[in-house]
């Protein structure tokens, strides 16, 4: 059945999110004047892909950059795996992000860095004990995953926006993450590359069981990836269900946003 | 009606003034402790010495043998009207040692590396490559700014020893070519009494010019907003601050030499 806010924070509550990877409770986040996020709750479970829709600027990429620490929530708590990161030191939120996998919404490779290098970034610096040859062969491995196999010496520059969220997302993968932030993952792509980069995502999900967190406009691709949808207006979660759910809401700003997507 | 936008304005100024101040000491507070912890990003730091350091080379060299050139001709004129002549040799080796050397070689580096440093983390801060980095569990002061700003440290003593000895090296040319002076003569008459309180100090006060240049660089880079136009007044920014205080440190350190090092 579809709910509202209130009855969402209480689903969380009941279904034992507490000790679910990502919990998002009661959050609030304001820039100036301008309050993103009104006291939101939401839990993620493991194996669990949750997509957060809304209309451009309700605050679903400040979403993510609270959950993984890059933004501190005004008041509530955001808990990774059962610790509240909202006051963790720089080094402190280190040990947590290294189980966490981000794919920014431009992708964000170093420009400097080759495709191979921008992958075996985070690798070289947290898994000091492969050897040259063996961080060589993961960066082989991740870049296959996601389709880019042969491309490890080419600069960012070279290759295409939808190329470089594959990369982007190798990136992310490096460190076998428990939890994946994905950021507008289709957003900019031809139609073609965003079912390609759906189904990589479902394929990964699949394979590797993160509890993941999408955010995105595109309710088709939200459809295709989640296992629950969130929508957010104005700072609040207006409904959180299935897709199922969403459809027979009776809540009239749900109608209009299916009925616009 | 002028009177009130005026006091605005001058407030306005005040508050920036010092929110600038403040900002810069809570970044420089991050670095410190980012950087005097482990783990150290060897890697990054030897990257960053020979962006510093070797590839400021050529135009340190190039500024401090032009430098050398202007002072030999201005000196040659001016003690000759005095009947100074002999003095000549000194009065290069401690003009180029003791003052232009150090001041000529900050100026440059604040324009190449000050800008570059700037530029560089203000274009990665727009595209969100720093945020990527911190993602990644990296501490970006750690990787970004302390490594940049160790490498200005360490680089600037030895990038003016190298403009002193183009510098000195031309000097000697410029006045060769007017006048029969060998270089034998002109490095016993130049350095004759000299110690090296002399000239160690002047050349180490440059540590100072490389945690200004390096710290404001970095400080400016990586608070940048606003897309291109951001990275241009970072850039910018970069150059125009590092130089100011270069400026008014030197004449803080040149009064601290004189007392420390009499």
């Amino acid at each position: 059945m579809a709910t509202t806010y209130d009855n969402a924070v209480k689903q969380v509550n009941l279904r034992e999110d507490r000790a679910a990877p990502v919990v998002v409770e009661s959050v609030r986040k304001t820039f100036g004047r301008h309050t993103v996020l009104n006291g939101i709750s939401m839990g993620v479970g493991r194996g669990e892909t949750l997509a957060v829709l809304g209309r451009s600027g309700t605050g679903k990429s400040v979403l993510l950059r609270l959950i993984i620490g890059l933004e501190k929530p005004d008041s509530g708590s955001v808990r990774i795996d059962g610790q509240d990161i909202a006051d963790m030191t720089l080094d402190q939120l280190g040990a947590i992000r290294k189980k966490m996998g981000l794919l920014f919404q431009h992708a964000a490779l170093y420009d400097s860095l080759t495709v191979g290098e921008n992958v075996a970034f985070p690798l070289r610096h947290h898994r000091g004990e492969m050897s040259k040859s063996e961080r060589a062969d993961c960066v082989d491995q991740l870049l296959a995953e996601v389709g880019m196999e042969g491309n490890v010496e080419k600069m960012p520059s070279d290759i295409s926006g939808g190329m470089q969220k594959r990369v982007g997302l190798a990136r992310a993968l490096a460190l076998e993450p428990e939890i994946l932030l994905l950021d507008e993952p289709t957003a900019g792509l031809d139609p073609i590359s965003s079912a390609e980069i759906n189904q990589l995502i479902l394929k990964l999900q699949h394979e590797r069981q993160m509890a993941s967190v999408v955010v995105t406009h595109n309710l088709h691709s939200a459809k295709t990836i989640a296992n629950r949808l969130a929508i957010l207006d104005e700072g609040n979660v207006v409904i959180e269900g299935t897709f199922a759910d969403l459809q027979h809401s009776e809540i009239e700003f749900v109608k209009e946003f299916l009925k616009q997507s | 009606m002028g009177m009130p936008s005026a006091a605005s304005f001058a407030g306005g100024l005040f508050t920036g003034f010092f929110e600038w101040f403040g900002s810069l000491g809570i970044f420089s507070w991050q670095v410190l402790k980012a950087g005097l912890t482990p783990p150290y990003e060897g890697r990054e730091f030897l990257r960053q010495l020979d962006e510093v350091g070797s590839k400021s080379l050529p135009l340190v060299a190039l500024a401090g043998a032009a430098i050398g050139v202007v002072i030999s001709l201005e000196a040659r004129y001016s003690l000759s009207r005095f009947g100074a002549k002999s003095m000549f040799p000194a009065t290069l080796v401690y003009s180029v040692i003791q003052v232009m050397g150090p001041i000529i070689t900050g100026l440059v580096v604040s324009g190449r590396v000050g800008a570059g440093i700037g530029a560089e983390l203000a274009s990665m801060k727009v595209t969100e490559q720093i945020d990527a980095i911190e993602a990644s569990a990296i501490n970006p002061y750690r990787f970004l700014a302390a490594t940049r700003i160790l490498a200005c440290i360490l680089m600037l003593p030895l990038l003016t020893l190298a403009a002193d000895a183009c510098g000195l090296l031309t000097g000697w040319f410029a006045q060769a070519l007017v006048e029969p002076l060998s270089f034998h003569q002109f490095v016993e008459s130049g350095f004759h009494g000299a110690t090296f309180n002399s000239f160690l100090p002047p050349t180490f006060k440059t540590t100072v010019y490389g945690l200004i240049i390096g710290l404001i660089a970095c400080f400016q880079g990586m608070r940048t907003s606003g897309g291109a136009a951001g990275v241009g007044r970072a850039a910018t920014n970069s150059v125009v601050l590092a130089s100011l205080f270069l400026i008014l440190a030197d004449v803080v350190l040149v009064k601290f030499i004189l007392v420390v090092f009499p």
